[in-house]
């Protein structure tokens, strides 16, 4: 592994001025991602090589878990998931979140790997993660999976680079409609996980909008909505933990059986999470079932480009937008 | 590279170390402190070799800088045993011939008596669950499993 200095960071402030200082700094967690990426010594001329490890798990109050019936769930971006696959109020008022935060990776990286770290991940492709690879994400000017191999990257919103979001939390961070708060030298902003995360079309070397120097502080999640429903859906290609090639968060309001509202979004299938408001268009103000469920689903699709070898994701998208729908509305 | 000093509370014992700062965990634990039961297979958190605990859960080692270790409570599976005497987790792999190559055993165990810590009567599935994160190339799951569930039953 390349040589690396290590602080440990106190306060949240200690960080940012580490990161603001040293522009070879990386904020460290869990450490389960970012040991992985420099292990395999990825670089190239927009992905600095890291060398200026800032620990983050010291900050005490970071991983902090309050939930209140008026103000709803605040999570310190350092709880680990299992943190928050076993906390009582998670489980009992956001059965959404606690089935999402128990299906990445395996328990022992669960209980290290960090909420903040799994919304932050790098992509999984193995071209960017691949040191041979000059891709566009480390500053190249060449997509690998266009002409190579390809069957787990982009069916939707691919342009210029294929990768694919890798995370399960979050797609229900998203249908939850939960707000990111980022402190930076500047100061403290919250923005929607709506507008967190960044494609390739607004750039391709990043995945969201943390600059250098912000952090993840918290995720805020509002107060449970009465006559909610939901689930969480996930097709790996091992029986035991995977990476999704393709995940559902479902999240429904009913009125007297109806789809008041509803947010679905899928991970595994686009550069960022996909919040499908083709689906949610369809299902609106009707009642779920077999017939509708399918009708959602296929509309989801609709703009689908599958690659070379990825064409079966749109059947298994469509699947698990389909089983969603009724597992959520209870059909 | 610059060394840096590491504090490291390792099965109870205090440890000061003088390493390179990009050491993983279990390196530090088996080329300095010299407690070599904890493996590494993959480097990469794939294949849980390396499990060991940090205050008392579970984890991949190999993706844990040495200095994230600090100020932690580590346990190893040389701490298992009590007074010379085996964990029961590790007699009932003995007695039930839990073990082909051995290298995957030292996490599996790790992961295992967490399980039984935590869930002392756990169903085959969670017993499955609880060990998802270790990988034995030997594949001899079904007597690994009979073993805790061998645990999971002698306790009740």
């Amino acid at each position: 592994m390349r040589p690396v200095k290590y602080l440990a960071a106190p306060t949240w402030r200690d960080a940012i001025n580490a990161l603001a200082k040293y522009p070879t700094a990386k904020a460290i967690a869990g450490g389960s991602d970012l040991l992985g990426w420099i292990k395999d010594d990825i670089t190239g001329a927009k992905e600095p090589q890291w060398d200026i490890l800032v620990d983050i798990r010291t900050i005490k109050e970071g991983a902090a878990i309050r939930f209140s019936r008026n103000e709803g769930l605040r999570i310190g971006s350092l709880a680990t998931l299992t943190d928050l696959e076993s906390a009582k109020e998670v489980q009992e008022n956001y059965p959404l979140l606690a089935s999402a935060v128990g299906h990445p990776a395996s328990p022992g990286i669960r209980n290290v790997g960090t909420i903040g770290g799994n919304i932050n991940q790098r992509p999984r492709c193995w071209y960017l993660r691949g040191a041979e690879f000059d891709c566009y994400k480390k500053g190249g000017d060449f997509c690998f999976a266009v002409t190579g191999k390809n069957e787990y990257h982009a069916i939707l919103e691919g342009e210029l680079c294929y990768i694919v979001h890798p995370s399960d939390v979050a797609p229900a961070l998203l249908a939850l409609d939960a707000k990111a708060k980022i402190l930076g030298p500047k100061g403290e902003k919250t923005v929607p996980f709506s507008e967190y995360f960044v494609g390739p079309r607004v750039d391709v070397i990043r995945e969201n909008i943390l600059q250098h120097d912000e952090v993840l502080t918290e995720i805020q999640i509002p107060p449970p909505v009465p006559s909610s429903k939901s689930s969480f859906l996930k097709v790996t290609n091992r029986g035991v933990y995977d990476f999704a090639i393709v995940n559902i968060a479902t999240w429904l309001k009913l009125n007297n059986g109806s789809v008041e509202d509803s947010r679905i979004v899928l991970s595994g299938v686009a550069p960022t999470p996909h919040r499908s408001t083709a689906a949610e268009g369809v299902i609106k103000g009707k009642r779920i079932d077999e017939a509708l469920a399918k009708q959602a689903a296929d509309q989801a699709l609709v703009r689908a480009r599958p690659m070379s070898d990825n064409a079966y994701k749109v059947e298994i998208a469509k699947t698990l937008i389909r089983r969603s729908l009724l597992e959520a509305a209870g059909a | 590279m610059a060394k840096q000093i590491f504090r490291l509370k390792v099965n109870g014992d205090n440890y000061e170390v003088f390493v390179e700062p990009n050491r993983c965990l279990h390196e530090v634990i088996r080329d300095e402190i010299g407690l070599t039961g904890t493996k590494e297979g993959c480097g990469t958190g794939d294949c849980g070799a390396c499990t060991l605990w940090i205050n008392g859960a579970p984890v991949t080692s190999c993706l844990m800088l040495v200095g994230e270790g600090e100020g932690a409570e580590v346990t190893t599976i040389e701490g298992l045993a009590r007074d010379g005497e085996l964990h029961p987790v590790q007699k009932a792999f003995i007695q039930h011939g839990a073990l082909q190559c051995g290298f995957c055993i030292p996490g599996m165990i790790m992961s295992a008596a967490a399980l039984l810590r935590d869930n002392p009567h756990p169903s085959e599935l969670e017993i499955r669950q609880g060990i998802a994160g270790n990988l034995c190339r030997c594949t001899g799951y079904t007597k690994i499993v009979e073993a805790i569930e061998a645990v999971a039953a002698g306790s009740r």
